[in-house]
């Protein structure tokens, strides 16, 4: 793996459980070791360095607080532990707990706290040294979800406030989405793809990013393509826009088999629709709709399109619905790679 | 499939009293979602309709027969649990199969091998029938334990949060099926969570929990738009509303550490109440009314959550798509008036 | 903040100080440690091969100084452990002695000493009372510990923090406290030199450790698993029988192992409230009295016997000792 993560960038490392993304965190933060290659900070190799000498904050998804000590007591250890003079210790102290609102907790011990608070003594703990790193493995994961919001919020405001590079762990594509600049995606020990927010929601560049980022994924199906149209399952036709024309035969060689992707927002409704289907499930999300719908009889073809919140439709109707044609992203189904489309001078 | 009514159910363990005077009822057919933050008492509340925990007062009825005394198997309930749900030493045909050969039920092994795999086709783990439950996926393994409850054919699915340990990405596609699911079989169904996106999507019916008090019940969308309370109103929609310290003077609804003012929806409104405003009820436009400074964006590609300060308040608003706007950009945007919420001193809505 | 700026990154480190599992010499050091830890554990089984060495020594090597490493082996202790002899002399001895390529091995190193093997000893009643009230005892408490430990792990029993103290505390208790009274009341019973006795008192003992570790290993397996199977339709019993048990499979070997060792090495009791029938073997090994004193090779031998069947049955559950409770959970 091949990363490099400029100052006071916020880079998210995503994937499903498994797919090596807290590896990378540990090996990076020094709790890890490393088979090959290297890892440098701010120019210097640091591959094989004590976690300590490494100069950077971890904050762990079940906070890691010393049970035994006081909220104080706590956020002062790793000063303590480096040896700094006491008045300076207090000093800061005093400043990380007035950014992060905890004076009120200041000689609490961990057991009595709820779980936000117990992050927020963590990110606490971890910004008082001003560190040139900080490292984050699914700090949110443990919180209830309100609490997962406004805490997203503040670590982002965090970040932007200290001007702290951060490597941010997490399985959440909305957390990735909301806080980074950059994602990396990852899965099965490999870098998928590495973007700003934007790029991996527009432009994926396989399958797995298209299905993983976004929630629900983007919508992928199978069809065949011949005569400048798609054959979508369920007898529909979709015909492909001129873009398309030249890169089409180009990237799929002698098959005609393409898989054609559009997110949720890309399709809408429309009595003379291109595209026909019928309703699996509804969902009503309180400020929009989601309509899971059918192509086929097979129930294996269920995409799913984002309406307004008007939209009810009972389990059964047959709808029709277009796509946005601006919107659409066409893989190969060999390589699952993202086809790219000819760009009109 | 039964319906299941709670009346003035009261549970109480040392040091805490887990379930006030908990009072509604589910109809046959129906999905109903019991939503709760943790500790609210939704787990407790299910312990007590499936008879593992006894009840101090009031009176559990399935169909309007109390079933206080019965003991768990009398009630002919299916329970699936949030985890450690499935023996690891059996394989999936025997974890499906354990329920039919209990002693109770006395099913001919014909009959067993019917329901188990339909059961198994319906939830599309058929291929997965001879394997160990040790080498299951997280998503495999719910979807087995759910299998296990639909084997029973019982009166009423008790679901204790099964969805909230999975991945995300397997949380949307179970919860799909598992609506799909229940649709078509119309099956009784008492589900529990603290997700609220999961009971807004999958619920005939909510009952909203706190503390072990039952504070609203309703439709999805009566819980959406008109909650009865701001815990209620804080509870559902994401992004979370946005609650404001607010009065009202001469006609106009005033904002505490803000410039902004609202025309007054009614004049019965108290001096000093606390507003609701939605996220997608506030809406960026270049014509607007109102004016502030963008704090910080939140893309999501699909939507993006801006935070707008104006004068000490930040208002949080849900914008479709991506948006040209960044930090510190001045904006002018507009709030739906119709669409507003108002709660008085206590925390509850003013009509 | 002047504050923040003064205490900026350290000076950039480029060797730790510290060894550990990250650098490569680490791994140097801990190969090293492993060694020494590896030589030390063979330092502390010295007095075990000594013991075997000396089972196979002869009266004369066993008793020479310094120490003789290099000697012929002989099974003299083995015999003198496991057989009744009588002293020959005179005609007796010479008859004997002409008839020896007759004898089995056992019969010729007796005549060596001029004595005929009678019949077995006593040691090998000894040993089978230990296998008898060792083994008879653990199976008690054991079961009784199960059941016991199931349900101070599922059920809300009032004073059940006191009464599993209660229980500990029997653990706590110096035998030669207990020994006088205990004796009055057996020999009342007539319970003294019984095996009943014996194993009624032992199983008592091992209560408390056995309900203990079995609470442990029990409230390991999450109650799910049975309510499911209560909200099923099956009874707690045999909930109980079809669930738990399987799943502390490993939990109960570990318990039997603990308590067969307590039961099969205990000298106190065994000493005093025995005195023919069901005495056990480890009062028995500590008085081997000869001709010429203490039988030092016959006291080898016969611990290296005792010590047979418990090595067995260890290494026979080894697995389940080492192997931790796993059970299904749902893997993220």
């Amino acid at each position: 793996m091949d990363l490099t993560i400029q100052n006071g960038e916020f880079v998210v490392l995503l994937g499903p459980s498994g797919c090596g993304k807290t590896t990378t965190l540990r090996m990076i933060s020094g709790l890890e070791s490393v088979t090959q290659g290297d890892i440098y900070l701010d120019g210097r190799k640091v591959t094989w360095l004590h976690p300590s000498d490494r100069d950077i904050a971890f904050v762990f998804q079940f906070f890691a607080l010393y049970p035994h000590m006081t909220v104080r007591q706590n956020i002062a250890f790793p000063l303590q532990a480096e040896g700094q003079p006491k008045d300076m210790i207090e000093s800061r102290v005093r400043e990380v707990v007035e950014m992060l609102r905890l004076r009120h907790l200041l000689d609490a011990r961990p057991g009595k706290l709820s779980g936000g608070d117990k992050q927020r003594v963590a990110l606490a703990r971890a910004l008082v040294r001003r560190p040139a790193a900080f490292l984050m493995d699914e700090p949110l994961g443990a919180l209830d979800a309100d609490f997962r919001e406004t805490m997203r919020a503040e670590v982002k405001r965090l970040h932007i406030s200290q001007e702290a590079t951060t490597v941010y762990v997490t399985h959440d594509q909305i957390e990735a989405m909301a806080m980074s600049d950059r994602i990396v995606v990852m899965s099965d020990a490999e870098v998928q793809q590495v973007g700003t927010p934007a790029e991996v929601y527009h432009d994926p560049a396989n399958l797995f990013v298209a299905r993983f980022i976004g929630s629900p994924g983007m919508n992928l199906v199978s069809g065949q393509y011949a005569d400048g149209a798609i054959h979508l399952p369920g007898s529909n036709r979709y015909n492909v826009g001129n873009g398309w024309h030249t890169a089409l035969p180009r990237d799929l060689g002698g098959s005609s088999e393409v898989i054609v992707g559009f997110r949720p927002e890309a399709a809408h409704i429309n009595e003379d629709g291109a595209i026909a289907g019928e309703v699996y499930a509804i969902e009503l999300l309180g400020a929009y709709t989601m309509l899971h719908v059918n192509l086929d009889n097979e129930e294996n073809e269920i995409v799913h399109i984002r309406s307004d919140r008007q939209t009810r439709y009972p389990i059964g109707t047959a709808v029709r619905f277009d796509l946005d044609p601006e919107m659409v992203r066409l893989f190969n189904p060999q390589t699952e790679m993202a086809i790219r489309r000819e760009v009109t001078p | 499939m039964s319906n299941v009514a709670l009346q003035k159910v009261s549970k109480r363990f040392p040091g805490v009293t887990a379930l006030k005077e908990v009072s509604f009822s589910i109809k046959d057919g129906e999905f109903f979602v019991l939503l709760g933050p943790t500790g609210a008492g939704k787990t407790t509340t299910l312990r007590v309709i499936a008879g593992l925990e006894r009840h101090d007062e009031g009176r559990v009825l399935f169909d309007g027969e109390p079933v206080d005394n019965f003991t768990p198997a009398e009630r002919d309930v299916a329970f699936v649990f949030q985890q450690y749900s499935l023996y690891p030493t059996m394989t999936v045909y025997d974890n499906l199969a354990f329920p039919l050969r209990s002693p109770l039920r006395r099913l001919p092994a014909t009959e067993i091998q019917r329901r188990v795999t339909e059961a198994a086709q319906k939830l599309h783990i058929s291929h997965l029938l001879e394997r160990k439950t040790a080498h299951l996926s997280g998503g495999e393994m719910q979807r087995v334990s759910i299998g296990r409850a639909i084997v029973r054919e019982p009166r009423i699915y008790l679901m204790d949060e099964p969805l909230s340990n999975l991945d995300a990405k397997l949380r949307e596609s179970l919860r799909v099926e598992l609506q799909h699911l229940q649709k078509t079989q119309h099956s009784t169904t008492l589900f529990v969570t603290h997700d609220q996106i999961e009971a807004l999507t999958m619920a005939d019916r909510i009952a909203v929990l706190d503390e072990g008090r039952i504070v609203q019940i309703g439709t999805p969308d009566d819980i959406y738009d008109r909650p009865s309370s701001v815990f209620v109103a804080r509870l559902v929609g994401t992004p979370r509303i946005n609650l404001f310290a607010a009065g009202r003077e001469n006609g106009k609804v005033t904002i505490q550490d803000s410039d902004l003012h609202l025309p007054a929806a009614s004049n019965s409104l108290p001096a000093s109440f606390t507003l609701g405003v939605r996220p997608e009820d506030i809406v960026p436009d270049s014509e607007g009314t109102f004016s502030g400074r963008v704090g910080l964006t939140e893309p999501l590609g699909v939507e993006t959550i801006l935070h707008i300060q104006s004068g000490q308040q930040t208002f949080l608003s849900l914008v479709q798509g991506m948006t040209h706007l960044g930090m510190d950009d001045e904006v002018r945007f507009n709030i739906a008036v119709e669409r507003l919420h108002y709660f008085d001193g206590n925390g509850k809505r003013i009509q | 903040m002047a504050s923040f700026e003064e205490i900026g990154p350290r000076s950039p480190v480029t060797e730790s100080i510290r060894v550990d599992k990250v650098s490569p010499q680490a791994r140097l050091f801990k190969n090293l440690r492993a060694i020494t830890v590896l030589v030390l554990a063979l330092v502390g089984l010295i007095p075990v091969f000594a013991m075997g060495v000396t089972a196979l020594k002869s009266r004369a090597d066993v008793v020479a100084v310094p120490p003789r490493i290099v000697f012929e082996p002989t099974l003299e202790g083995f015999v003198f452990l496991l057989t009744e002899r009588s002293q020959l002399s005179g005609a007796a001895l010479t008859t004997a002695q002409e008839n020896a390529e007759d004898l089995g091995l056992f019969e010729r190193i007796a005549l060596a000493n001029g004595q005929r093997i009678n019949g077995p000893s006593d040691f090998v009643m000894r040993l089978r009372n230990s296998l008898i009230i060792a083994g008879g005892s653990t199976i008690a408490s054991v079961t009784l510990g199960l059941f016991a430990a199931y349900a101070f792990s599922r059920f809300n029993i009032p004073g059940k923090d006191d009464l599993l103290f209660f229980i500990l505390s029997t653990r706590m208790l110096p035998a030669v406290v207990v020994a006088v009274p205990l004796f009055l009341m057996y020999r009342q019973l007539g319970l003294h030199d019984t095996h009943l006795g014996m194993i009624l008192l032992y199983t008592v003992f091992n209560l408390s450790l056995t309900v203990w570790l079995l609470k442990g290993f029990i409230d390991e397996i999450p109650r799910e698993y049975e309510e499911a199977a209560l909200v099923d339709g099956y009874t707690r019993l045999q909930a109980f029988f079809k669930i738990v048990l399987p799943q502390a499979t490993t939990g109960i070997a570990a318990t039997t192992v603990f308590s067969f060792i307590f039961a099969w090495n205990e000298y106190a009791f065994a000493l005093m409230m025995t005195s023919n029938t069901a005495r056990t073997a480890p009062p028995a090994i500590a008085t081997m009295l000869g001709r010429g004193g203490i039988e030092w090779s016959a006291i080898a031998a016969g611990t290296l016997a005792f010590l047979i069947p418990v090595v067995i049955i260890t290494f026979a559950l080894r697995r389940h000792l080492l192997r931790g409770v796993t059970f299904g959970a749902i893997r993220q």
